[in-house]
């Protein structure tokens, strides 16, 4: 799993970084999203799956 | 003419109004008469609500929405344009402007900066449970805990003087109240930004160690648009959190063996606060989205200029995405409800909520073990009045 995140869209809501923390985090400049694993392992595949769902911005996806 | 009208009165305290909670089985979007007569939609099915809050296509500006609630047609009509034609007031503004104050905000909200202000939260919540012990039995649960709490945190992070509560709490009253005329509510917004325009020049000659004050000393927002921000942060802030700690543990109460678990299992805090999320929905009307252009959604066409609003209390009971929703069960799933909105205006201080209520709940129910109404439930004042849901007061004894 390739996870792709796009900071032009995001709105820094934090659905991600509350979801998975392990993944995801959110810069202290803008609160926009940073991907702390751009391939994360394989026990975390099914909470990045629901981050990308709960993004409300459609900021991130995700390429198998 | 859709003889569907938007309606806040409720059969029950914590289920949406009949009329409008028979339709969320059957069709996404229904044929709504707003209050001036405009013939728009009313949205109850869970995936068209996703989709129309995260469309573009969709304008949240005011001068393209039409007022579905009766007493506030009025309102509408005396303010037309005028309304939230507050700069600053992002609320109301489509990208890329909304981008904009955003961007300048988030940073502000992060899930890590909220979690950094959990210590101050379970202070500032244990000095509540202190006052409420000293209020004696009965005392009135959203004049000594579920008001001051939120109240008191937005107050300390934007950096408003708390002492001036009784100033902004009725302007904001005022500003919510659907029977408030225009002229009240004209008053109420002159006089909200009044306050925040003087408080604004304070922090500009003396700043602090807050949010009002770095956005002033930021530089990039002028102060008629720095008053529009701190209006919407202020009333949000406090106007929201405090009608679910209200509201949420008048409904543990009548649910005990939630209520059991919620004090007892702290497995069970976090996924349960969704879950009261979903099940009370405190944003009981609105929002209203207007199209752009023709818009098909699920088979139906939306014309140009038609404006939808949503039931989103009836949207987080579709039974399609939650199964035996018309119930609380706080080990359901209840992640994805739509109780803070969708799309780009998808509520910016939601990790504070959070934060507030996860430590809220427990803390209450863990203090006064045997925390139980004083009054009957019929007599449990509703908000069905106010553009939030909630109670005015819950009197409860222990």
């Amino acid at each position: 799993m390739k996870i792709k995140a796009d900071t032009t869209v995001c709105i820094g809501a934090g659905m991600c970084a509350l979801t998975v923390p392990q993944v995801f985090d959110q810069s202290d400049e803008d609160g926009t999203v940073v991907l702390l694993e751009t391939s994360p392992p394989a026990e975390l595949e099914d909470g990045v799956r629901r981050a990308v769902t709960l993004c409300p911005s459609g900021a991130l996806s995700i390429a198998e | 003419m859709s003889e569907l009208v938007m309606t806040t009165d409720r059969e029950r305290p914590f289920d949406p109004p009949d009329r409008i909670a028979g339709l969320g089985g059957e069709a996404p979007l229904h044929r709504l008469t707003f209050a001036d007569g405009h013939e728009g939609w009313l949205v109850t099915g869970y995936t068209a609500a996703r989709a129309i809050l995260a469309d573009p296509r969709f304008s949240n500006r005011p001068e393209f929405t039409h007022p579905t609630i009766p007493a506030r047609a009025e309102v509408a009509e005396k303010l037309r344009g005028r309304e939230f034609a507050v700069p600053g007031f992002f609320l109301r503004m489509d990208a890329p402007e909304h981008t904009r104050y955003r961007k300048l905000l988030t940073g502000q909200f992060t899930v890590r900066r909220m979690k950094q202000l959990e210590p101050r939260v379970e202070e500032i919540t244990h000095a509540r449970l202190d006052a409420l012990a000293a209020a004696g039995r009965p005392a009135d649960l959203v004049e000594h805990f579920a008001l001051p709490i939120p109240s008191l945190v937005i107050c300390e992070l934007l950096g408003v003087p708390y002492e001036d509560r009784e100033r902004f709490q009725s302007y904001s009253r005022a500003l919510l109240a659907l029977e408030s005329g225009a002229d009240e509510v004209i008053d109420a917004m002159r006089s909200m930004t009044g306050y925040l325009y003087d408080l604004i020049q304070r922090k500009r000659a003396e700043p602090q160690d807050d949010l009002i004050s770095g956005l002033v000393q930021g530089g990039e927002l002028a102060d008629d648009e720095l008053t529009g921000v701190a209006f919407l942060l202020l009333v949000a802030g406090h106007e929201t959190t405090a009608n679910m700690l209200g509201l949420g543990t008048y409904a543990l109460l009548r649910n005990p063996d939630q209520l059991a678990a919620m004090r007892d299992d702290p497995s069970v805090v976090d996924n349960g606060v969704e879950e009261l999320l979903r099940y009370l929905t405190i944003i009981h009307i609105g929002p209203i989205r207007s199209a752009l252009e023709d818009v098909e959604v699920e088979g139906v066409m939306v014309r140009k200029g038609q404006s939808v609003a949503f039931s989103l209390p009836v949207v987080n009971r579709d039974p399609a995405r939650f199964p035996g929703g018309d119930s609380l069960d706080l080990a359901r799933p209840a992640g994805g409800h739509l109780t803070f909105g969708h799309g780009i205006h998808q509520c910016l201080g939601q990790q504070l909520a959070r934060i507030e209520m996860r430590i809220g709940f427990p803390a209450l129910l863990r203090r006064f073990p045997g925390l139980r109404l004083a009054v009957p439930p019929e007599e449990v004042p509703m908000r069905t009045d106010m553009s939030i849901y909630g109670v005015h007061r819950l009197p409860v004894t222990w």
